[in-house]
């Protein structure tokens, strides 16, 4: 598993198979005023790969770049400069196509059709026989639970079925990549951990996932790496427990004090839950701040290293990320 | 081409659910009211009257589904991003067009079909008989159903680059320049500046001459429609149809969805 890449060449490893997803130097920039002259840079030189069998999280405040990157990876938009290759092949091959799966954020679909319909639909584009799409919408329909509602139209659709559904055209032909923009996004807590056990089953059949999110919870309980995109971008690549060990610092000890036991300015820095306190230290004054609470007849129950959460490491680099935003436009007055 | 049909037979599927052959019944009650109408006041005229009052009222109805569906055909599926799903399956964005093109042309075609069947039951009814001569009513539906499609081919070529609004506006606009393309050619000298002249002629030969296609005098009276001008038309429809497709989908092909 590739490690934290600070330094530049972010998610490289050539020691590795042929990565599964391959981006090189991706840029891609918008037009925009009245005759769309000007230009703004959604995503900036954009370098990584996602491994075979991995799952890999795309985490981003909104207008990032996350959902810019996807729609270059499936051709929704063209980019300004880079490459990329999935499995091998140029993202402009169509062949690719036979082998992904892709969500994209907020799906709509055809809401004339009937869940069952549009899947039968999607599924004609893979050359299968009637027989087997009609078994696959049914297996699909079943995975995603929309089994009851498969025959009813899709515009009575609530967003988290839609969402359902999305979920559901992308894996119906089995890809060995699948790419999903915001799936947990309209989905109530039943329905996001049904996703998540989605991607664990892909993960376990050996399917490269790659998906993007906001919800750091859910990254850091799924993806065996993250990358961390902040104002198109990438900021970082690597495990989400390497990622925030990087910054890991101080010790927390969770103690008990005996009933008339003494109080000073150590307990006042302390949380109190319960009969508990949790006191957080330097690492360097943990041996002066345990002899303390052993004189003062404190029962110490645990030791433990504090690491800030993926959340944390997150808003770290947005808040780096802005800070270096304004000293731009400050520069610029 | 099984992808095209794809996407043709579901654009077809479509057309039917959202109800666009409820025309059908509009136009089923103006040729019930027409017959009804002509069987009382019109004295030898009844085949003239029906017969332009029908292929008016396909060639209307038609042009109407032709613009606004047919600029919609692309510009909803951008708009409610259902494109994005199926552009990731195997399918080229040149066959996405081509498909959807097929699947109204399909539409419009049963939809025109219908129609004419509606007209030829009012003539039945006017008429008391069909002879064979009335057949000559089926060119000019056919003539029509080639107008249809280009005007569908133009409306899609510029809901791929520009709004829907405005599309309509362009495919409207195309639509009665057209119509008028023997007068810009044939302008007399000294009626209009020399400069204007020529630049309307040389546009005269980039529009489509949607005059050739109107033929509802001559059927109407009972005349029959060489077949060379049959021919002429659909190689001219044909050809007019690949060239402004061929630009709708390099044009889409080039477009980023965003």
């Amino acid at each position: 598993m590739a490690g934290i890449d600070p330094f530049g060449v972010y998610g490289k490893n050539e020691s590795m198979a042929e990565p599964a997803i391959d981006i090189e130097n991706l840029t891609k920039d918008y037009p925009y005023g009245f005759l769309q002259l000007k230009k703004r840079r959604s995503l900036e030189s954009l370098t990584m790969q996602v491994q075979p069998g991995e799952v890999f999280g795309f985490l981003g405040p909104n207008g990032a770049g996350k959902s810019t990157t996807i729609k270059l990876l499936m051709r929704l938009v063209f980019p300004t400069a880079g490459s990329a290759r999935i499995l091998g092949k140029p993202i402009s091959d169509i062949e690719m196509h036979r082998d992904i799966g892709y969500l994209p954020e907020q799906p709509y679909f055809y809401d004339y059709l009937t869940a069952a319909e549009v899947l039968d639909y999607f599924a004609r584009f893979h050359d299968f026989a009637a027989a087997e799409r009609r078994e696959r919408v049914q297996r699909m329909l079943k995975k995603v639970g929309l089994e009851s509602a498969g025959r009813i139209q899709l515009r009575k659709y609530s967003k988290g079925m839609l969402q359902r559904v999305g979920l559901a055209q992308a894996i119906l032909h089995d890809p060995a990549v699948v790419v999903l923009d915001e799936p947990m996004s309209g989905l109530d807590p039943v329905g996001r951990r049904e996703v998540r056990d989605i991607i664990l089953e892909l993960k376990k059949q050996g399917k490269t996932v790659l998906f993007s999110t906001h919800i750091l919870s859910d990254a850091e309980m799924l993806c065996d790496r993250v990358g961390v995109i902040v104002g198109g971008r990438l900021q970082g690549v690597g495990a989400p427990s390497e990622l925030v060990g990087l910054k890991a610092q101080g010790m927390e000890i969770l103690f008990e004090l005996p009933a008339g036991g003494e109080s000073g300015d150590l307990w006042a820095q302390a949380t109190r839950t319960g009969d508990r306190y949790r006191l957080q230290v330097e690492e360097s004054g943990l041996y002066a701040a345990m002899q303390r609470l052993q004189a003062a007849g404190a029962k110490i129950l645990s030791v433990t290293q504090v690491k800030p959460s993926l959340e944390e490491y997150f808003m770290h680099l947005v808040a780096a990320d802005r800070a270096q935003a304004a000293a731009v436009e400050v520069r610029a007055k | 081409m099984t992808r095209v049909g794809t996407v043709a037979v579901n654009t077809f599927r479509e057309a039917l659910r959202d109800r666009v052959l409820y025309n059908l019944v509009f136009f089923a009650l103006v040729m019930m009211a027409a017959a009804i109408l002509v069987g009382q006041i019109s004295v030898n005229i009844e085949q003239i009257v029906m017969i332009t009052l029908g292929l008016s009222a396909i060639s209307i109805i038609g042009l109407l589904i032709s613009v606004f569906i047919g600029v919609g055909l692309v510009s909803k599926e951008i708009d409610k991003r259902t494109l994005y799903a199926l552009l990731a399956k195997p399918l080229r964005r040149w066959e996405f067009i081509l498909g959807k093109f097929a699947g109204l042309a399909l539409t419009l075609t049963v939809n025109t079909a219908a129609m004419s069947a509606g007209l030829f039951l009012a003539l039945f009814y006017v008429k008391h008989s069909i002879e064979r001569a009335d057949t000559v009513v089926l060119v000019a539906v056919y003539f029509i159903l080639l107008k249809l499609a280009l005007v569908v081919a133009l409306a899609m070529l510029f809901s791929c680059f520009t709004t829907p609004l405005l599309a309509i506006l362009f495919s409207a606009g195309i639509y009665i320049a057209g119509l008028f393309v023997h007068e810009m050619r044939n302008m007399q000298a000294g009626t209009i500046d020399p400069a204007l002249g020529g630049f309307l002629r040389g546009i005269s030969y980039v529009l489509p001459n949607f005059e050739n296609f109107d033929v509802m005098g001559a059927v109407a009276h009972g005349r029959a429609i060489p077949g060379a001008l049959i021919a002429q038309n659909t190689v001219y429809a044909a050809l007019y149809c690949a060239i402004v497709l061929a630009v709708a989908m390099a044009i889409f092909s080039q477009r980023n969805l965003k």
